[in-house]
């Protein structure tokens, strides 16, 4: 297993529920993520996705199994693991610089090479000029991208993001869809991505998996070509090609199934 | 992106169009302007109901006329209601010469005095009971049932108890101002602490931070809103509390001199003071306005 290499084994987790009965969130998730691979993570709301992040994240302690990322069990969140959030993670009282040079201030990084890194972050998010900045004057594109600047500043070796695109408009979405995949092109970074759009998953994910809900498990796994096909091609073109909107019709009626199960068992329930 | 998002810098930026008189009547909130001139649905929608000047002007004009002319045609007796002369007379008088012992600008320090220093101990004390009540489930459990149940208690019912442990000095008011803020800064201060999102929380751990630094870092400032507008509270009740505390037992301050003279029916001058009680509070509560948007413009902007 490679050093900067993320291994899930026999993950589960069982929430009691306080009126008793308990809700099988994971059941035995594994899977091995190569460093500098991207993988995106699609599923019917209540299928585990986030839960699995959060374990990854360190925030939750799995009920079984575990997950080691490089030598170490995960237990507790930690720098070299980064996340970027839906929204409204920034803090409002720093502006978009301090926010970006948030993680770095913190772990007693020197000013100066905070400052430095940070005018280069701000450079590669496509922020230039807008350090001193309010973040809550940004639009939430903007936000999102001081969030992955945040996020890069600290030097994670793998990136969690829980659906950071998800409160965009379509169009800046697919803008930020580029600007996460020149990210993953230019830092190598190990990147996990949650989402509920089905064309991104496929976009973005050198794998995919679809995850089912009741339990929580994984349902399906693919291997896709966009991903590295994005470095030379445009989104827009890829997502016509019939490949693409094949897979993306065979995905969305796997999760249209699952969706229209779940609501049955609620009706006979 | 075209800048229609903030038509506020628009409205008031620009001169109006269409000459002197429009933009008068614009400026003292007769007409309306900018988007706003062309909403057909007015009445419910609050940006109708913002910007009257002219009738804020209008009313207290009305007032004061009312004043005038009743003291003019002799519509109440003085005894039961001053002229506003008399008001004015015993103003000047006592600025310069004073009363029991102190000037004027002496009483309302006094009156200050006291407040901030019942106000600023009950900061102390109340903000970091707060904290704690916002981050540990023992002290949650221990002091929830306590300052919910000093919190509907009216300061002023401590009064006697007060005087009994502290007597009539400034120990006395400054304790039952440190009650009166106490409570309101420590619910104030417990708010602000639960309303930071979890996701705040999440990413500062994964940022790399320590548990001192995610106080003074990320708690602290998100709680900050919360804090001020419980101490914009706790000045106002703190005002409106040393007022009364002064009206039982004090030798000095506003309510000192408004109860003294209302035991010489002076009515002119507890006019003055009730006057100097409302400008005062008025003036402190924009002072904290002023602060508030300086100190924390990131309010409401989470």
């Amino acid at each position: 297993m490679n050093e900067a290499g993320l291994s899930v084994e026999q993950v589960s987790m069982i929430y009691e529920l306080p009126q008793g009965g308990r809700v099988e969130a994971l059941r035995d998730v594994s899977f091995q993520l190569d460093p500098g691979g991207i993988l995106t993570v699609l599923g019917p709301s209540g299928c585990g996705k986030t839960t699995l992040l959060n374990i990854l994240a360190g925030f939750l302690a799995p009920t079984g199994g575990q997950a080691t990322f490089g030598a170490h069990e995960i237990s507790a969140p930690a720098p070299e693991r980064g996340m970027v959030f839906q929204q409204g993670a920034l803090f409002e009282w720093l502006n978009v610089a301090e926010n970006i040079g948030f993680g770095p201030k913190m772990r007693g990084v020197p000013a100066g090479e905070t400052t430095a890194r940070v005018e280069h972050l701000l450079d590669t998010v496509g922020l230039q000029g807008f350090g001193d900045k309010a973040v809550y004057e940004l639009s939430g594109g903007m936000q999102q991208r001081v969030a992955l600047a945040r996020c890069l500043a600290n030097d994670p070796q793998l990136i969690l993001m829980d659906e950071p695109l998800g409160a965009l408009d379509a169009l800046t979405r697919e803008k930020m869809q580029s600007l996460i995949l020149k990210l993953w092109r230019d830092t190598g970074k190990t990147i996990i991505l949650i989402t509920h759009s089905v064309e991104e998953a496929l976009f973005l994910g050198q794998r995919l998996f679809v995850m089912a809900p009741r339990p929580g498990r994984i349902e399906r796994e693919y291997r896709l070509p966009f991903a590295a096909r994005g470095f030379d091609e445009s989104l827009r073109d890829i997502k016509a090609t019939p490949e693409f909107a094949g897979k993306r019709d065979e995905i969305l009626a796997m999760i249209w199934e699952m969706e229209e199960e779940i609501m049955g068992r609620t009706e006979s329930a | 992106m075209p800048d229609d998002s903030n038509p506020r810098s628009r409205a008031s930026g620009e001169p109006e169009p269409g000459g002197f008189i429009p933009a008068l009547l614009a400026r003292v909130g007769l007409s309306r302007t900018g988007e706003t001139a062309r909403k057909t649905v007015t009445f419910g929608d609050p940006s109708a109901a913002s910007g009257g000047r002219f009738w804020s002007i209008l009313s207290v004009s009305v007032l004061a006329a009312l004043w005038v002319l009743s003291s003019i045609y002799e519509w109440v007796n003085p005894i039961f209601w001053p002229a506003p002369g008399a008001v004015w007379d015993k103003f000047v008088e006592i600025s310069s010469e004073g009363y029991r012992n102190f000037t004027l600008w002496e009483h309302i320090g006094w009156s200050l005095y006291r407040i901030l220093m019942g106000f600023g101990l009950g900061c102390l004390v109340g903000i970091p009971l707060g904290f704690a009540m916002g981050l540990s489930r023992i002290m949650r459990g221990m002091f929830d049932p306590i300052v919910e149940f000093f919190r509907p208690i009216p300061p002023l019912a401590f009064i006697p108890l007060v005087i009994i442990w502290s007597g009539i000095g400034e120990r006395s008011k400054i304790l039952l101002l440190f009650l009166a803020a106490l409570w309101i800064m420590a619910i104030a201060a417990r708010a602000g602490v639960s309303s930071v999102k979890l996701s705040k929380i999440h990413a500062a751990y994964t940022l790399g931070v320590n548990r001192r630094q995610l106080l003074f870092r990320v708690i602290l400032p998100n709680a900050l809103p919360e804090i001020f507008t419980g101490m914009r509270v706790a000045m106002g009740v703190c005002w409106g509390t040393v007022v009364a505390a002064e009206l039982v037992a004090a030798e000095s301050g506003v309510g000192f001199m408004i109860m003294v003279a209302s035991t010489f029916l002076s009515t002119d001058i507890v006019v003055m003071g009730v006057i100097i009680i409302g400008v005062v509070g008025y003036g402190i509560d924009i002072l904290m306005r002023k602060l508030e948007a300086r100190l924390i413009p990131w309010k409401g902007k989470g």
